[in-house]
């Protein structure tokens, strides 16, 4: 009967695995082919280059996310935020601790009911405020959805300038946060907990269930994680798309440039209201670079959107006092329009 | 028995204490089924990762929703 399963399961990732490999490299002409052929539209028409670009961005994308959220998922199982705290608070780091709470917050699925939790969690373990705030940076910037979508709609190269300047801001932003004593700002009862903070070594214990155990739960959350977003995919392309269409070429440009000063500044103050998620926002963003903006702009834009919103204030109202809600937020603003600048003058 | 689920009211939360429900009723076991949704109360189960599953005072399940099948073993 166990098995049995097993060799099930083996079996589904052996068979399922390759075939969506074998789709996504083949997407293009399938896609091609669908609209061209079977539909059929003609490729001259912009209605049928919009409906091509709209299939094949939607399903690239969705097979990203799946198999993102997976391995992610699959990490997580296996080191989960318990295991990282107990590697937090019991070996000496000499500063890499910041940079493996911001490494973990990129590759941990990002949830902003967890984050409370998560905090509490670090401050109870007597981790430093700072170390803490790393996490907190990195979590929402870099996460399973802002990947896919960036791998699928920029390529790898700028998905890995996205994502790794998203962890060097979290380290860069903790540091210095952790800089300032801001422990008198905590909510009095965070501080209650902080001043009872033991270190519980060895606490964390491994599941002891299988790997095909687990395996099925961790593909199904994959996917619920898909299902979750695709709406919001399949409206952020969809607009993305028609502006490709009707938004003049360099539309942006005149007020976005690189040689406008005050274009980073400009662009991460109006994003911060936004409050999208990342599905929604990389399609549009994708829109602004085709028509001349600036990467590094669009990037801090995208981070801005992500990173600072009003729901996350207002859930760390729990555990911090305004002033220390206004510093944080106050901090990664100014950390955007400096790594916007950095950017736009390296590229 | 006891039976408690962790959760600060994110939608996974509420698809745990629904699968819990339907799994006690299933094994047609009496439990006393209680949501904990403040913060300062489920901090001191000292889990970092909601939803979360306690019974009789354990922490059985953290940070996912399991199936139903499990859940059953569980209890």
């Amino acid at each position: 009967m166990e098995q049995q399963r097993k060799l099930k399961w083996m079996g589904a990732i052996i068979i399922i695995l390759p075939s969506l490999l074998a789709l996504y490299t083949h997407l293009q002409s399938l896609i091609d082919y669908f609209t061209y052929q079977i539909l059929p539209l003609s490729s001259e028409s912009h209605f049928g280059q919009a409906i091509n670009f709209f299939l094949y961005d939607t399903i690239k994308i969705v097979i990203l996310l799946f198999l993102i959220s997976s391995l992610m998922g699959l990490v997580n199982a296996y080191f989960p935020v318990e295991r990282l705290r107990v590697y937090l608070t019991t070996k000496k780091m000499y500063g890499l601790q910041y940079f493996f709470a911001s490494f973990f917050g990129a590759i941990t699925p990002f949830c902003s009911c967890s984050s409370i939790p998560l905090f509490i969690g670090f401050v109870q373990g007597g981790i430093p405020l700072g170390v803490t705030f790393a996490y907190l940076i990195t979590s929402p910037l870099v996460n399973e959805v802002a990947v896919a979508m960036f791998l699928g709609l920029f390529g790898w190269k700028a998905t890995l300038i996205y994502a790794g300047s998203g962890i060097l801001l979290g380290m860069i932003g903790g540091y210095i946060l952790g800089k300032f004593k801001l422990d008198r700002y905590l909510s009095d009862w965070v501080k209650q907990i902080q001043q009872n903070a033991h270190i519980e070594a060895g606490r964390w214990e491994g599941e002891r269930r299988s790997f095909f155990d687990r395996l099925p739960a961790i593909i199904k959350d994959g996917w619920g994680i898909v299902q979750k977003v695709l709406l919001y995919i399949i409206i952020g392309i969809a607009i993305g798309a028609t502006m490709h269409g009707y938004v003049p070429e360099n539309f942006f440009t005149e007020y976005l440039s690189e040689d406008k000063w005050y274009a980073i500044p400009l662009a991460v103050i109006l994003a911060v209201p936004l409050y999208a998620n990342a599905a929604g926002i990389v399609p549009v963003i994708q829109v602004f670079v085709a028509k001349g903006v600036p990467l590094g702009t669009a990037i801090a834009f995208m981070m801005a959107v992500v990173g600072l919103s009003l729901p996350e204030a207002t859930l760390l109202k729990k555990v911090m006092q305004w002033k220390l809600i206004g510093i944080f937020f106050g901090t990664i603003t100014l950390f955007i329009i400096l790594l916007g600048y950095l950017f736009n003058w390296i590229i | 028995m006891e039976i408690k689920v962790l959760g600060t009211g994110c939608a996974k939360c509420t698809s745990l204490e629904d699968v819990t429900r339907k799994a006690v009723e299933e094994k047609g076991i009496s439990a006393n089924i209680e949501k904990v949704e403040d913060i300062m109360q489920i901090m001191t189960y000292g889990v970092m990762t909601t939803p979360a599953l306690v019974i009789d005072g354990k922490v059985v399940v953290k940070g996912r929703v399991p199936s139903l099948e499990e859940i059953k073993e569980l209890l």
